[in-house]
């Protein structure tokens, strides 16, 4: 049995070795934003009344489906605050670090063909896997007391030592959880994209079911491991049990992933890999439907995706009111007199909208991103070489852009819509819809800075740094009352939002003007400049 | 005695047997050429042999241990080298030879690491996303020559270099052969096998057709003449193949079994010319892979 585990020191050195930039990549920001907010919190709201109308303002089914529930709003301090408006978004951020680690280095490394080389060394037969999951468990180690000692040496009142270690190790547990679910996916599917997206899917299942619970159904939460970390209560009332229900859920994740791998083939998935056509199509055989069919499954999953999340939103919008005229203090705070629940309703569907929106910009800037892939793959070259010239296809992958842009939002325009007409009496779907719809510009800005990093061949990283940008002004901008020359750094922030406010035509010409000039851009430098590879 | 035996050794995936029953055996200080299609099996059985896959039947033991059981004892004695080697990117070559030469367990011999890395004319600095097939292949060669071992396993280890470092591998290969060691070479380069192998196995369709010296296996094949003779020339109807008449002569090749026959038929046709040629590997290669595509 040792023999299996062979050498899983030197694997695990060797793996740390070649993540040292990327754990600090990820580790430092993860500390350094979970400390930062706590300061800028404590900045913004030192009184008591501060605290509280931040609390009313975040008491409502929407944002406790995006956050999970509010624990101690009766007395909502620093560390309820950070528990309520930061834990689960950076519990998402370690999960999906761990998905990307774990897969990189495990379906990843098998399907180019290095596990072999690994493997016909002295090394166990499991000691990648057994590898990758001790690297996780030191990083998340780290990440938890970093985390800890931070937040507990800032020395706020309400942040106790307590409160501070179980808020490091309850997102550190669901990281862990994650790498063992992803170390399980690397088993079942053939390639690191089939590992990544099926691990991806639990990910995004649990934050789904989890809102759906901590909004409607009770119960459901509990079939969510994320449900379970916010069920810890960190800060307020400190369990330390559902951190312990992950672990444990991790190492029996862990377990099975061991031994699905001892049972398996190297470079053999458990689930089977089907056979396709013999011919290409007509359709095919054109580069705009080879472009299209390479993104057919991402375009089809992730529209789908979007339609389940508008609905999942706009079946929750009836509820606003209810829950307004459930909680008395809102309804003082609120003055129900004066905003009816309708007006709230509608606060409501517009910055739903800029934040489903944003989300919905993922998919089209990933689909950009394919021509870098491609370039990076060396597969462009025997494109290049034929009657096709590089223009060309930058185009059309800008002209797929704007069609997936126009899919994605129509399908969570729709969900919500549909859903929002149902749940709320007098909402009508055409207003949900194009309050949607009217940010399909500012994705366009998106979608030409995207296609201008690949004109450009560098810095890609630049169209996701604005793209979390745009989000934290959205997301936080209010708690943390940026300034408004900062929102309007924002293409979302210039976008009119309906139906609160009026439609200003002029807006979105001009955003849509912008990301014509950039798009012009874009196929400019990508004409000019060599191709890699 | 051999290194490495096989007994019946088979693998299914699903539905598909990938092998049938293969015995292969190597003996100490021999170099056994392995060939055959794609697709035959060659890259199958090596990755069982490496313990890397679990055959669904049949037996197969390196140094007399099981493959699959003591995998990491038999691979402290082995060095493989796949046709297609992929590194991680962001590590320089200097640094992956000295991570799979620990890997192995052995400290990293610093001295034949670097006369290899001459002889290869590899640049270690260099980060392996930036290197070419043939210099990701230079790689691994070096990382498994610079350790020390008893058999090498090598899956088309030459593909990728240029006929220069093709000619520096065979050296390599020679010289471990004369310090007793073995080598498995799997290669589609027909040449470089019957040049440096003392013992060749055909595979096709999962299962070993021909296993023999050279010698062995050109009893089992055809010889290739070449003649001009005074009188027109009549031969059996049976054992000959290919058969070429040009202005001066004829051109044909003969089965083992008839070649007495058909010289007495030149001679007494009044032979002015003969020229014979023995058969390649190639020849063999082809007559086997043609006579498989015949039963499909």
């Amino acid at each position: 049995m040792r023999a299996w585990f062979s050498r899983t020191g030197s694997i695990l050195l060797w793996q740390l070795k070649q993540d040292r930039l990327r754990l600090v990549i990820w580790l430092v920001p993860i500390i350094a934003v979970t400390v930062l907010t706590a300061i800028l919190f404590e900045g913004l709201y030192p009184d008591e009344g501060d605290r509280q109308r931040l609390a009313q303002s975040v008491l409502n089914p929407a944002i406790t489906m995006l956050l999970g529930p509010a624990y101690g709003v009766e007395q909502y301090d620093i560390g309820a605050i950070m528990a309520h408006q930061m834990y689960l978004f950076t519990a998402l951020a370690t999960a999906i670090f761990s998905i990307l680690t774990v897969s990189k280095h495990t379906r990843e490394e098998e399907s180019l063909g290095r596990m072999e080389i690994i493997r016909s060394l002295p090394t166990g037969r499991l000691a990648p896997l057994a590898a990758i999951m001790i690297h996780h468990t030191l990083s998340f180690v780290v990440l938890a007391s970093g985390v800890g000692a931070g937040l507990y040496l800032l020395s706020v009142a309400s942040i106790s030592f307590e409160g501070a270690l179980l808020y490091g190790v309850g997102i550190s547990a669901v990281g862990l959880f994650f790498a063992a679910v992803t170390a399980v996916c690397a088993q079942l599917a053939e390639s690191s994209r089939g590992t990544i997206s099926l691990a991806f899917f639990v990910l995004i299942f649990s934050y789904a079911i989890r809102g759906l619970g901590d909004v409607s159904y009770d119960g459901l939460s509990w079939w969510s491991p994320l449900g379970w970390m916010l069920e810890t209560r960190v800060m307020v009332d400190n369990h330390w049990w559902p951190v312990t229900l992950l672990l444990v859920m991790a190492l029996l994740l862990t377990g099975l992933a061991l031994y699905l791998n001892a049972k398996r083939d190297l470079g053999a998935g458990l689930l089977p890999a089907r056979q396709g056509p013999r011919n290409a199509s007509k359709w095919l055989q054109t580069q705009v439907g080879f472009t299209v069919t390479m993104q057919r499954v991402s375009i089809i999953a992730w529209a789908v995706g979007m339609l389940i999340f508008g609905a999942t939103y706009g079946s929750v919008l009836g509820e606003t009111g209810t829950y307004v005229a459930e909680i008395e203090i809102m309804k003082e705070m609120l003055n129900i007199d004066q905003l009816t629940g309708r007006a709230l309703i509608e606060e409501f569907v517009s910055m739903l909208a800029v934040i489903i929106t944003i989300f919905a910009t993922v998919p089209v800037i990933l689909s950009m991103y394919r021509l870098a892939k491609e370039e990076k793959l060396n597969r462009l070259e025997s494109v290049v070489a034929t009657a096709t010239s590089k223009q060309s296809l930058l185009g059309i992958h800008l002209v797929i852009g704007l069609l997936y842009s126009l899919i994605v939002v129509s399908a969570a325009g729709i969900g919500m819509g549909l859903m929002g007409q149902r749940s709320v009496d007098g909402l009508q779907f055409m207003t949900v819809f194009e309050t949607m719809m009217a940010y399909l510009p500012a994705i366009w800005v998106m979608l030409s800075l995207a296609a201008l990093c690949v004109g450009i061949g560098r810095w890609l990283w630049i169209t996701w740094a604005y793209l979390g940008y745009s989000f934290v002004v959205v997301y936080l901008g209010g708690a943390l009352e940026f300034p408004e020359w900062m929102n309007k750094l924002s293409p979302f922030e210039w976008v009119p939002s309906l139906p609160v406010e009026d439609f200003k035509l002029i807006n979105v010409l001009i955003l849509t003007g912008i990301a014509v000039l950039i798009s012009l851009l874009a196929l400019a430098s990508y004409r000019r400049r060599d191709l890699a590879g | 005695m051999s290194v490495l035996q096989t007994n019946g050794l088979t693998k299914r995936f699903g539905q598909v047997e990938a092998l049938s029953g293969v015995d292969l055996e190597v003996d100490k200080g021999e170099i056994f050429g392995f060939i055959g299609p794609n697709g035959a099996g060659k890259s199958t059985t090596i990755r069982i042999l490496l313990g890397i896959l679990k055959a669904t039947a049949g037996e197969a033991t390196i140094f007399g241990q099981d493959v699959w059981h003591d995998a990491v004892k038999i691979h402290k004695r082995i060095a493989y080298v796949p046709g297609d080697v992929n590194l991680w990117p962001n590590l320089t070559g200097g640094q992956v030879i000295d991570y799979l030469v620990h890997l192995r367990g052995q400290k990293v011999n610093q001295e034949r690491k670097q006369h290899l890395i001459e002889r290869f004319q590899l640049d270690p600095t260099k980060k392996c996303r930036t290197y070419s097939k043939g210099n990701r292949q230079k790689v691994a060669l070096v990382a498994a020559f610079a350790a020390d071992c008893d058999l090498y396993i090598l899956d088309e280890p030459t593909s990728g270099l240029d006929p220069l470092m093709e000619r520096k591998f065979q050296e390599l290969i020679l010289e471990a052969k004369a310090e007793g060691k073995s080598v498995l070479l799997s290669s589609h380069i027909l040449s470089e096998v019957e040049k440096l192998c003392d013992r060749i196995a055909i595979i096709r369709d999962g299962e070993v057709i021909e296993t023999g010296t050279m010698s062995d296996l050109r009893h089992l094949t055809r010889t290739h003449l070449y003649v001009e003779t005074e009188k027109t020339l009549v031969l059996p109807d049976q054992g000959i193949h290919e058969w070429k008449e040009t202005d001066w002569g004829y051109q044909f090749q003969v089965d083992r079994e008839v070649l007495d026959d058909v010289m007495q038929a030149i001679a007494q046709a009044g032979v002015t010319k003969i020229e014979s040629a023995p058969p390649t590997l190639e020849d063999l290669f082809m007559r086997h892979y043609d006579v498989g595509e015949g039963d499909v």
